[in-house]
């Protein structure tokens, strides 16, 4: 950047000799100053938006744009984690391999299961929330930072603690649940319980993240729409229902998308709340997802080459669920 | 919006308390809060607060004490002797140095290039523009997942397995980063500024450096904070290029501080809490920068 600063500035020698010249005549040597101060101009102003994007996306192309594309390239070969540089070309192999391997299908439906456990009452949650704090509140940073205390928790942090009160013997939520009859629940090892539970780490740390992005779109409605349902009798729940969901409809869009994405990557939680079983996710595998599956793929049984397949086979059904959601949204919309 | 209801509720006279309620119920963003909102808020708010306050009481006790039931309510005396623990056997002190490295250079860097290419993006009309910020809008919907293999590929390659540069490196683009910059410059940069500054002569770098920085400041610091965070907090990459007893960043120590085969509950605990505890402190001196941030984010993105 500082070679532009430099092509930019005046230069010196020139700068000397022209305020003695009278402005009236311009002669030779000051024309061509001009025209050389204005094609360097131009040069500025044409080249400098490339300058300023330029080192960004160098850095883009290197580590976000090769490393997608060349993931696909990968999955179609036969790569060792312990040589990951030798590549030896397979074709479809590792696809059809993992379309035939039965966890694959399994880590599959988790991560929806897990998904939709985790998405539906975050959102709902967060609408209510958001709905909430829209009250005038005393103190309403106060809440505002609070709900969003579990967004600086990392992952591993969250987990951590999440194990603990989840514990089968002595954890807390088990506790609790016994004063209203309910008896130990297996929390690691039984199928709901456990997708439930890695579920409960993620709704924790997110609903607050997305209360605060809903908040923001309805204070952004603008208030003449209330006054005229108020006008029309519209109670409260009227108005949240015919004006505020309505008016917030991009933004729901837009969490839904985003927590689709992050629900589908999910892979710390499970890793860590049963952190002796590392990558299966689960002792008969009842929470594994597919980030954690790519991730047993590749790192433990050292198939860099079919965990690319995954990688792939996982960026081609988001892709499906966005154009759905697109087109859902578009028939909301035409609809309205 | 507020003009209805500058007078404090508490010094107001009872009828027109309920005159100005009967406006606000019409401003439907304004409604005053009822004890059944506050109540729930309250709920919500130790629901978020009550797994950070137990992992406190939990590294505070011992790993006995954690096994019988009741669990622990309160304090211990145990919280030093845990962390100090925590600290020595998970390597916690290489990786807050590492941690505070990584996360310092991702937040300076994507903030200024971010910034730099933001502004270009929002302001500057060149050729290919818009198909280029369609292209960094299309990867930030990109899982991260996507492209762990051929950075673990290149790692290996450069032979950067277990150093912190394979961390570092990845981390300095954020194509959000761009975006976010992009909507916060194209409302908060006039036009005319820029037009008046070509106009005494500047150079697209001074203009940069005179008009856009200070302007940008705000988001500046936000989009700085919030990339810190992320970096600190970032999971799958470090995990997968990183060890504990090598070059850890405090979340690959965490993790495996949570892989001991007979684990000592309150120790794992203490290095949680001293792991969260820095972000926690960001929070509270930040806390409403930060939350600020994130809404005006929302509404532009």
């Amino acid at each position: 950047m500082a070679t532009r600063h430099d092509i930019a500035a005046p230069p010196a020698k020139e700068g000397g000799a022209a305020p003695a010249r009278p402005p009236a005549k311009p002669t030779e040597a000051e024309r061509r100053r001009r025209a050389r101060l204005s094609r360097r101009w131009q040069r500025d102003l044409k080249w400098s938006p490339y300058g300023f994007i330029s080192p960004f996306f160098l850095l883009f192309v290197a580590f976000g744009l090769f490393p997608l594309i060349y993931t696909a390239w990968a999955s179609l070969h036969t790569v060792e984690l312990t040589a990951p540089n030798d590549m030896q070309w397979a074709g479809l192999h590792n696809y059809t391999r993992i379309f035939d391997d039965e966890f694959f299908w399994n880590a599959a439906r988790n991560t929806l299961t897990i998904g939709i456990i985790s998405t539906v009452p975050q959102l709902a949650m967060a609408m209510g929330l958001a709905h909430i704090l829209n009250y005038r509140l005393r103190a309403s940073t106060f809440y505002r930072v609070i709900m969003l205390a579990p967004y600086a928790t990392s992952i591993a942090a969250a987990s951590l603690v999440f194990v603990l009160l989840f514990g089968r013997d002595y954890g807390m939520i088990n506790w609790a649940l016994h004063y209203v009859g309910v008896g130990k629940i297996d929390w690691q090892n039984d199928k709901w319980p456990s997708q439930i539970a890695v579920s409960t780490i993620i709704i924790w740390r997110w609903t607050g993240y997305n209360a605060l992005i809903y908040l923001a779109a309805m204070q952004a409605i603008p208030t003449d729409l209330y006054e005229s349902a108020a006008l029309d009798g519209a109670n409260r729940w009227r108005q949240f229902i015919h004006v505020t969901l309505p008016q917030l409809r991009p933004t729901i869009l837009f969490t839904c998308v985003v927590s689709t994405i992050g629900a589908s990557q999910v892979f710390g939680e499970p890793l860590i709340f049963d952190a002796n079983k590392g990558a299966s996710g689960g002792a008969e595998h009842q929470f594994q997802t597919l980030g954690l599956y790519l991730y047993e793929q590749g790192w433990v049984n050292m198939h860099l080459g079919r965990a690319s397949a995954i990688a792939w086979t996982m960026f081609l059904i988001l892709i499906v669920i966005g154009v759905v959601n697109y087109v859902i949204s578009r028939r909301l919309r035409a609809s309205s | 919006m507020t003009t209805t209801l500058t007078t404090p509720v508490g010094t107001a006279p009872k009828e027109s308390r309920r005159q100005r309620r009967s406006k606000a119920a019409r401003a439907g963003g304004t409604l005053h809060a009822g004890p059944i909102a506050y109540a729930v808020l309250i709920i919500f708010s130790i629901g978020s607060l009550f797994p950070l306050v137990w992992t406190a009481i939990a590294a505070s006790r011992d790993n006995n004490r954690l096994a019988q039931t009741p669990p622990p309510f309160w304090f211990g005396g145990n919280l030093f002797h845990n962390m100090n623990v925590a600290w020595n056997e998970a390597n916690l002190g290489k990786a807050f140095v590492n941690t505070t490295i990584v996360a310092g250079t991702s937040a300076l860097t994507v903030v200024f290039l971010s910034t730099i290419a933001g502004f270009a993006f929002a302001k500057l009309r060149f050729r290919g523009r818009n198909i280029l910020m369609l292209m960094v809008i299309g990867t930030m919907m990109v899982p991260p997942q996507l492209s762990v293999i051929p950075l673990y590929m290149m790692v290996a390659k450069l032979n950067w397995a277990d150093q912190l540069q394979a961390v570092v490196f990845p981390s300095l683009v954020s194509a959000f980063g761009v975006f976010f910059m992009r909507q916060y410059l194209l409302q908060a940069l006039p036009d005319e500024l820029i037009e008046a500054a070509r106009v005494d002569g500047a150079s697209s770098w001074r203009v940069v450096w005179h008009i856009v920085f200070p302007a940008a400041r705000p988001a500046m610091a936000v989009l700085g904070m919030l990339m810190f965070v992320q970096s600190w907090n970032d999971f799958l990459w470090p995990f997968l290029v990183l060890t504990q007893n090598g070059n850890p960043t405090v979340q690959v120590a965490l993790a495996g501080l949570g892989r001991g085969y007979t684990p000592d509950q309150s120790l794992i605990m203490g290095g949680a809490l001293l792991g969260t505890l820095p972000l926690l402190l960001v929070f509270a001196i930040f806390g409403k920068q930060i939350v600020g941030g994130i809404m005006q984010g929302a509404v532009k993105g």
